[in-house]
């Protein structure tokens, strides 16, 4: 399979600190692949620069051959890499549908002057994300609650809505920033059945996580950061037989990678 | 549109454009019809102001624009001789392009950020007004002609007051489909979370941008009207002081709705006006009743229930 996102010496630097350093990995499609990595390794510095929120100081990120960093995130975006966000980031005061039908923006095809003047683009562009919508919360089972306001939801909730946003655009590569984090071991499950679901409707997923045992589930591959360097890359298996991935996790957390 | 909704706009309709003239003839006080067209013009300027509240953007800068369309206009009709009826649509367009590039690097920044920046714009503008020889420094532009077809009639107020009266409908009609459409869901996730919104590929330079250039429209086409029936403006005609009551006509009607400005600018420009014969004590009273309004109603006059009426949302 050829890559569908590929990592080159990407490194950034802010002031004397060395976020990312030289981090080089590829991703396939339609594969899950997880960025692991203890607090404070690199990791959300490193989901920033492929989503292009961040520019790299070296390096860069090319998607299907073309390279993304330093564009603006809207035009990533359009591209087909679409992020979420670690904290629960939604649209608050919006309804859980509202939030799911305004996220088709990469979808529209009428104008602003279409939108205002009510042209028939508009309406079939209307109703089309209206169907979306409700296939997308059917399919993350947030058909019952789309009528809440977002702020009301519980945590479990919110993540699949963030999930659910992300699929509205349509995107070739989902990037998921700490999809468990914060959730209890039920709630975990759930979600990594919904990634599953998410990667079978062809969607390629790139996660940064925290959360060992979901991690080891899930994953096609892992790629392993400490201290802003790649220090291993490799299945599930391979990657809890690694000795410095076991040296960098040593201690309290040596039982979380399952060994 | 619901039946509900048919009914409300039908019955404003009815008292702005017959009601209201009719009780002025009946009682006499012709002076209402200056106070009514102010309040006309006023929330116009205010439905700008919104907009940009609307965007997640606090404007206190909107004296500025209605300063720089009442300029333009003023000069494009001594200068130029353009008629009123042109140079109105233009002062709207002139002020539009200028705030592309005013708010371009400005819109990036947020909170009281660009509160504090906005603020300054009316200064600013009120200190060009001043400086350059086309605006003819403190002593301002005087002896306007009046426009064409008012000039001619027996009541050139009552004139005006339709005229400003039409206007008002039309930019809230205006801004009622905007905020209806899906470019206002785009500005409500704009308001939210502007990058959640980015990361779902919206571009929101260029919506800011288009947002706060519709809101400069207004005021511009504001600022051109009130110059037309003054026949005058100076660099005073519009303060910071206006661009605070802007705001606060927002404030006071309620962020959420549309028509939120239009109530608020009559109330508050009644409400002062009304106190006026408290004396010494108006302002007193006059901010002590807006604080207490504001905490009392932090989501402006109209949270309070008619909400269902205009179909908004909450």
């Amino acid at each position: 399979m050829s890559p569908i996102l590929e990592v080159k010496n990407l490194t950034k630097k802010y002031g004397g600190l060395t976020a990312v350093n030289d981090v080089s990995f590829e991703v396939s499609e339609r594969e899950i692949l997880s960025v692991i990595g203890p607090n404070g390794a690199g990791k959300s510095t490193l989901f920033k620069l492929i989503s292009s929120f961040v520019k790299p100081t070296s390096g860069e990120v090319l998607f299907r051959g073309k390279r993304i960093s330093g564009l603006l995130p809207h035009h990533v975006a359009r591209m087909g890499v679409v992020r979420t966000f670690q904290e629960t980031t939604i649209f608050k005061s919006m309804t859980v549908r509202e939030n799911v039908i305004v996220s088709h923006h990469l979808r529209s095809k009428a104008s602003l002057w279409g939108y205002f003047l009510g042209s028939g683009r508009a309406r079939e562009d209307e109703e089309a994300f209206a169907r979306s919508a409700d296939e997308i919360l059917g399919f993350l089972g947030l058909d019952d609650i789309a009528n809440e306001v977002a702020s009301n939801l519980p945590q479990g909730h919110l993540r699949a809505l963030g999930i659910a946003i992300g699929l509205a655009t349509n995107p070739t590569i989902l990037l998921l920033d700490e999809p468990f984090a914060g959730m209890n071991h039920d709630e975990t499950m759930r979600t990594v059945e919904l990634v599953r679901n998410v990667r079978d409707r062809g969607v390629t997923v790139l996660l940064v996580e925290h959360d060992m045992p979901a991690v080891m589930k899930i994953s096609d591959r892992i790629v392993v950061i400490n201290f802003g360097q790649k220090i291993a890359e490799g299945s599930p298996v391979e990657i809890q037989q690694n000795e410095k991935v076991i040296e960098a996790y040593l201690g309290s957390e040596d039982d979380a990678i399952g060994i | 549109m619901k039946r509900n909704q048919i009914f409300a706009l039908a019955a404003f309709l009815f008292v702005v454009l017959i009601g209201v003239p009719w009780l002025i003839q009946v009682t006499g006080r012709w002076d209402f019809y200056y106070t009514l067209t102010s309040v006309a013009l006023l929330s116009i300027a205010s439905a700008g102001v919104w907009l940009t509240f609307y965007i997640g953007r606090i404007n206190i800068g909107q004296g500025a624009y209605a300063l720089a369309g009442g300029y333009f206009s003023a000069i494009l009709v001594t200068k130029l001789g353009v008629s009123f009826w042109l140079a109105l649509p233009l002062a709207g367009i002139f002020t539009a392009v200028v705030s592309i590039f005013i708010g371009w690097p400005i819109l990036r920044l947020r909170g009281v950020y660009f509160a504090m920046v906005t603020l300054v714009l009316t200064e600013v503008a009120r200190l060009t007004a001043l400086a350059m020889p086309v605006t003819n420094g403190a002593k301002g532009i005087t002896s306007i002609p009046l426009p064409s077809g008012i000039a001619s009639l027996e009541n050139t107020k009552l004139g005006f007051y339709y005229v400003a009266v039409a206007l008002m409908i039309l930019v809230f009609a205006a801004m009622y489909r905007l905020v209806n459409s899906r470019i206002g869901h785009l500005c409500r996730s704009l308001q939210q979370n502007e990058e959640l919104a980015s990361s779902i590929g919206v571009n929101i330079t260029y919506l800011r941008i288009i947002a706060y250039s519709i809101s400069s429209f207004f005021g511009g086409i504001a600022g051109a009207m009130f110059v037309a029936i003054s026949q005058s403006i100076y660099p005073s005609s519009f303060q910071v002081a206006d661009s605070v009551n802007f705001m606060l006509n927002c404030f006071l009607g309620g962020l959420g709705y549309v028509f939120g400005p239009m109530l608020g600018t009559l109330v508050l420009y009644f409400g002062w006006d009304l106190l006026f014969q408290t004396g010494k004590l108006q302002l007193l009273i006059y901010s002590s009743l807006l604080i207490l309004l504001m905490l009392v109603l932090p989501n402006g006059l109209l949270s309070i229930r008619l909400s269902s009426l205009f179909g908004d949302r909450k």
